[in-house]
């Protein structure tokens, strides 16, 4: 048990300096990655000043920018970038034997790394963020939310890094079967993109939806990447409700993190080793 | 005389090259091509929903706006097909040193570096753009179109083409300077999302006018795509003649900075392994 500990506190700790190597190209590109708010900013002033409303399906103009910021901080904990791929190359090289030989579980292994990555973003990002969120609390209409909101808030933005992990993680795994992944990596995306509520609070959309595909939408987990820790930190979602989505997220989570260890076991099966 | 016209005859070569590549891996090329569409799909319907909730986003409504996109389309498909991969190439050739080569060919270094890889897949937008503009076209008020903005329009499409280029190309120049530059793709999608919306949006406060004066008049990314979408949308309305007639400055301007760029950064290309 010990040495299982520390052979997982090595690995974190190797992790996180691999990634500090690149810590100025990163505080930069996390203020970069804020630029495109500045534009949604006057994008939606001037949709709620033209629709003469103060406003759309329960969200103000301060709302949706509110919720533009919120989901930035969703995504900096669910968004695992070259994850999926990284797994496919892995598989594709041959890197991936490692696994089979070392005493390392890989999906163990992946889960360290990543909190490594995220904790170095954040000691990074915080400033960023935080000079960012200070610039527009004035959005923050209604100041911070009560203590169990943001209970509630911040274990489905935990729960939202493990969902990404194990979703990313999945798609990562198809390698074993396809190689190549990653034009299925890109369909992914695109509906990443869409519903996970990175464009827009999902009200807007699901109001148009005829009634089956509104419980699809009310269920699916993408939701879960950005929408819902952001409307959880507005109030948009409370009580029943709220209860209701941290458990279809938890259990997400757990279909995913399934979905992996099948899917690896049954990889390794698989796997000729070819490559390096 | 003679010098001259080998340059087209390259840029064909070039670009039949850069097909047969492509078609060496048709499937993954039909792949690139529909996941190409399906996000401006997800841009087209991002707008739908947008237009649902509102008539017009100052004072461009629906249909003009759909010009509007598919404009963006066009443009963005022809820089991304012609000169994003040379860009991108171009901080790598530094890198390994493989400029050298390039630096070698008796033909003009910035024509070879900007065109030798041609994206084939990336033009499949160009013509989804040209079935939505007609799409459009369809549904607006022609009352005041004149004959003749049928021809400024592409040629506006070319200004902007040519003013992203300037950008494109000086933004990778400058991976001779600082040795690597990883960051390019991030920083264009940054400066160039300015541009993605109508100009008339950055206002109302002094941020926005700063930041369309900036966009403006410094980096000319605003003008890319809102002259020559007004052009068709909305064409001949005498208080944008000024900006009309601004953008072709803005082009010939950037095109020779861009050149300037460089020609200065080759002066410090200290090649690299080899």
């Amino acid at each position: 048990m010990y040495a299982r500990a520390q052979t997982w506190w090595t690995i974190l700790r190797i992790c996180i300096e691999e990634r500090l190597v690149y810590r100025g190209d990163f505080a930069l590109g996390t203020l970069m990655r804020f630029l495109p708010i500045i534009t949604q900013i006057f994008l939606w002033t001037s949709v709620y000043a033209a629709a003469g409303q103060g406003d759309i399906r329960g969200y103000t103009r301060d709302d949706v920018i509110a919720y533009y910021l919120l989901t930035m901080v969703g995504r900096a904990f669910s968004s695992m970038p070259g994850l999926a791929s990284g797994i496919a190359r892995q598989i594709r090289d041959g890197e991936i034997k490692k696994f089979l030989i070392q005493p390392i579980d890989l999906l163990g292994f992946l889960l360290l790394a990543r909190i490594a990555h995220k904790l170095v973003y954040y000691g990074v990002a915080i400033g960023p963020f935080a000079l960012v969120f200070f610039l527009c609390g004035n959005y923050f209409t209604n100041g911070w939310p009560e203590a169990s909101v943001l209970a509630a808030f911040v274990a489905s933005l935990v729960m939202a890094f493990l969902l990404g992990l194990f979703l990313e993680a999945a798609i990562g795994m198809i390698g074993f079967w396809f190689l190549e992944v990653s034009s299925l990596l890109f369909v992914y995306m695109l509906f990443n993109f869409f519903f996970s509520g990175h464009m827009f609070p999902l009200e807007f959309l699901t109001g148009y939806l005829p009634d089956w595909l509104q419980t699809v939408a009310h269920y699916q987990p993408l939701q879960f990447l950005a929408y819902f820790p952001a409307a959880v930190f507005l109030g948009k979602i409370e009580g029943p409700e709220l209860v209701e989505g941290l458990c279809v997220q938890a259990a997400w989570v757990m279909v995913f993190f399934v979905v992996c260890r099948v899917a690896m076991r049954r990889g390794f099966q698989r796997y000729s080793g070819y490559g390096g | 005389m003679h010098n001259f016209l080998r340059y087209p005859r390259l840029f064909y070569t070039f670009a039949r090259n850069s097909l047969i590549r492509d078609m060496t891996f048709r499937a993954n090329f039909l792949i690139e091509i529909l996941s190409n569409i399906g996000w401006m799909a997800m841009n087209l319907g991002f707008y739908i929903l947008v237009f649902s909730y509102t008539k017009s986003i100052e004072g461009w409504d629906q249909y003009e706006f759909f010009v509007f996109i598919a404009t963006t389309m066009f443009i963005n498909s022809l820089v991304q097909g012609l000169f994003m991969p040379n860009a991108q190439e171009l901080s790598e050739l530094v890198r390994t040193g493989g400029l050298d080569y390039a630096l070698l060919k008796p033909i003009d270094t910035q024509f070879m570096l900007s065109l030798r890889r041609i994206n084939w897949s990336s033009l499949g937008n160009f013509f989804v753009a040209g079935i939505l503009l007609a799409y459009a076209l369809q549904h607006l008020d022609q009352t005041g179109f004149h004959p003749v903005q049928y021809f400024l329009y592409p040629f506006y499409i070319l200004c902007g083409v040519l003013i992203l280029y300037s950008v494109m190309f000086s933004l990778a120049a400058t991976s001779i300077w600082l040795g690597r530059n990883q960051s390019l793709y991030d920083f264009w999608f940054y400066i160039t999302n300015f541009s993605r919306y109508p100009m008339e949006i950055y206002g109302g406060n002094a941020l926005g006018s700063s930041l369309r004066t900036i966009f403006t008049f410094v980096i000319p990314v605003l003008i890319v795509i809102n002259v020559p979408a007004r052009m068709m949308a909305m064409p001949m309305k005498p208080e944008y003649n000024y900006l009309a007639t601004f953008a072709i400055v803005a082009t010939v301007v950037s095109l020779v900075a861009s050149r300037w760029i460089f020609k200065r950064a080759l002066e410090s290309y200290r090649s690299a392994s080899s």
